[in-house]
């Protein structure tokens, strides 16, 4: 079986830099990947090529076996992968529900279609109650599960999803988990970054743990926290601060 | 009572000349209406799409210029200008689109700046095709009273109405909306951005370049200095939407009428008058500062200052 997504060497240099460096794994249909790693240990710019806001500097990305990198975000999300964005991006002056509108007119052939798939989504990620109000004044717990919604109206195989949970309370987090998994059961395959190694470590079927570009580790949640590399790269930072 | 307004609005406009109006009043009230044509077509891309352009002289000179030329070069009358300059002036904003839209924010701002400018300079210097300077002008007028142009702008601005408001209430609406908010959001929403920046401008400059072509037609001479002008076409069709309202269906409208009167009433005061630009200037300052979504966009506001007033005026 070809897994659903598939990184394959892939670098990505800015400058002299490397953000990242000969990163490769897989996510299989119906996983959730948690990738973590330290601050600036290249986790976004993993998420920009794959969505491909990013070229590749060296190294290819497949989706179903079909290489993606090189083609224009647009073009990818058609292709079935959305994201979320670390630092949310609402459509400010529209409302939540014209914001889920917006994205769900990827796939609805009509507004009457695009209305209700939006609404549906909405009661799903429990922001019905708000629809009618600008993006612009909702609390950060809201904004992250509205970039949520907007992915998921687009009607994904696989999500992207960018520290979703940093900056929530304990009663959003646990909401926030909820929908999660409710996505999971849906069908649709999660590749997540999270600083929070609790919410991590109980989603994820597997981790991926990057630092400093490159893959120090990956496996099922025991195994990566008993990982010593992993350990160092967190309380070598830790120690350092 | 709402959903009314349009129809009534359009019944009154429709009986206007019946009224006996002046030839002077007739000739304002049709600037007017060229002006809400320009304002609607600047405001789908700059107010909706969020693509602030400098330089719509540039398209409402190509019709303008469309229609001139035929007259001039090919002897077939003016009005062919109108149907024709859909069809130039779109494959320009295609080519402009192509050209500016790469660039973001202020960046396509002044792209289209110099757009105007380079085809105001090309339109004075391609004498043999423009005439240059001198210009061009319409030795017949097809009517000698002004009622047959009234109806013709009104034709064509109830078409601008009609076509901005089905886009802004279809998909491309909300797309347009999008990308104005946030382009990367809607990229990886999966909106081709290129591609929808690209039909905001062309439907917008195909409007704009409309009520160019109505312009020669009715104005009965053009030259590159008129028609291409950056302060009297481009900042003042930015100047309508700010005034009117950014990002309204009436805005345009309501920017015209009252920058077309104002515009008029200046210039007729003595020694003033001819610093009509520099009250522009101080107007478009206190509109930023007092009304930034303009008279329509913040009409609550400014009726809630005058209920205050009264109140103030009936307690005193």
């Amino acid at each position: 079986m070809t897994p659903l997504l598939e990184i394959k060497k892939v670098s990505r240099f800015f400058g002299g830099l490397a953000a990242v460096m000969d990163v490769s794994f897989q996510v299989n249909q119906g996983e959730i990947v948690g990738l973590i790693g330290p601050n600036g240990a290249g986790k976004t710019t993993l998420f920009n090529v794959i969505n491909g806001f990013y070229k590749p500097s060296r190294g290819d990305v497949f989706f179903k076996g079909k290489r993606i990198s090189g083609l224009k975000p647009h073009q990818i999300c058609r292709l079935g992968i959305a994201r979320t964005f670390q630092v949310v991006k609402p459509l400010q002056r529209m409302t939540v529900l014209d914001n889920v509108v917006a994205s769900a007119y990827l796939r609805a052939k009509s507004k009457k279609e695009a209305v209700s798939k939006a609404i549906d989504i909405l009661h799903f990620t429990d922001l019905y109650e708000e629809r009618d109000k600008l993006s612009k004044g909702l609390p950060l717990g809201m904004r992250k599960r509205l970039e949520i919604a907007r992915a998921l109206a687009t009607e994904p195989e696989m999500l992207l999803l960018d520290e979703s949970f940093a900056g929530l309370n304990p009663a959003e987090l646990d909401r926030s988990i909820e929908i999660i998994k409710k996505i999971r059961d849906s069908g649709i395959t999660i590749l997540i970054i999270e600083h929070h190694m609790k919410v991590i470590m109980s989603i994820s079927d597997r981790i991926v743990v990057l630092n400093y570009g490159e893959k120090i580790a990956e496996g099922t949640p025991e195994e990566v926290g008993n990982n010593p590399l992993v350990i160092e790269a967190y309380l070598g930072e830790a120690a350092s601060a | 009572m709402k959903r009314y307004a349009p129809y009534i609005i359009l019944l009154v406009l429709a009986l206007l000349p019946f009224l006996g109006l002046s030839t002077y009043m007739m000739h304002i009230i049709i600037l007017m209406i060229m002006w809400a044509v320009i304002g609607m077509a600047w405001n789908l891309l700059g107010g909706y799409c969020g693509q602030v352009s400098f330089g719509h002289a540039a398209f409402f000179g190509v019709g303008a210029y469309t229609a001139g030329i035929i007259y001039f070069k090919l002897g077939v009358s003016a009005w062919w200008g109108l149907p024709l300059s859909v069809l130039v002036v779109a494959v320009e904003g295609v080519i402009i689109g192509f050209i500016c839209l790469r660039l973001r924010g202020p960046f396509f701002a002044l792209a289209t700046l110099a757009m105007g400018e380079v085809l105001r300079v090309t339109a004075e210097n391609l004498r043999d095709f423009t005439q240059g300077t001198l210009g061009i002008l319409i030795k017949e007028r097809t009517w000698v009273e002004k009622i047959w142009y009234y109806y013709i702008i009104l034709a064509i601005a109830v078409l601008s109405y009609v076509v901005v408001k089905k886009v802004i209430e279809s998909k491309l609406g909300y797309y347009f909306v999008a990308i104005r908010e946030d382009q990367d959001a809607a990229e990886s929403l999966g909106i081709n951005t290129t591609l929808y920046k690209t039909i905001a401008l062309v439907i917008s400059a195909v409007l704009t370049g409309l009520a160019g072509a109505f312009y020669t037609n009715y104005m009965g001479y053009i030259d590159p200095e008129v028609v291409f002008a950056l302060h009297d076409i481009s900042i003042i069709t930015i100047m309508i939407v700010m005034v009117g309202g950014v990002a309204t269906y009436w805005g345009p409208a309501v920017g015209a009428g009252i920058m077309v009167l104002l515009a008029e009433w200046i210039r007729s005061l003595p020694r003033i008058g001819t610093a009509h630009q520099t009250l522009f200037g101080i107007l478009l300052i206190l509109i930023i500062i007092f009304l930034p979504n303009g008279i329509v966009g913040d009409f609550s506001k400014i009726k809630r200052a005058l209920a205050m007033r009264r109140k103030l005026d009936t307690t005193t």
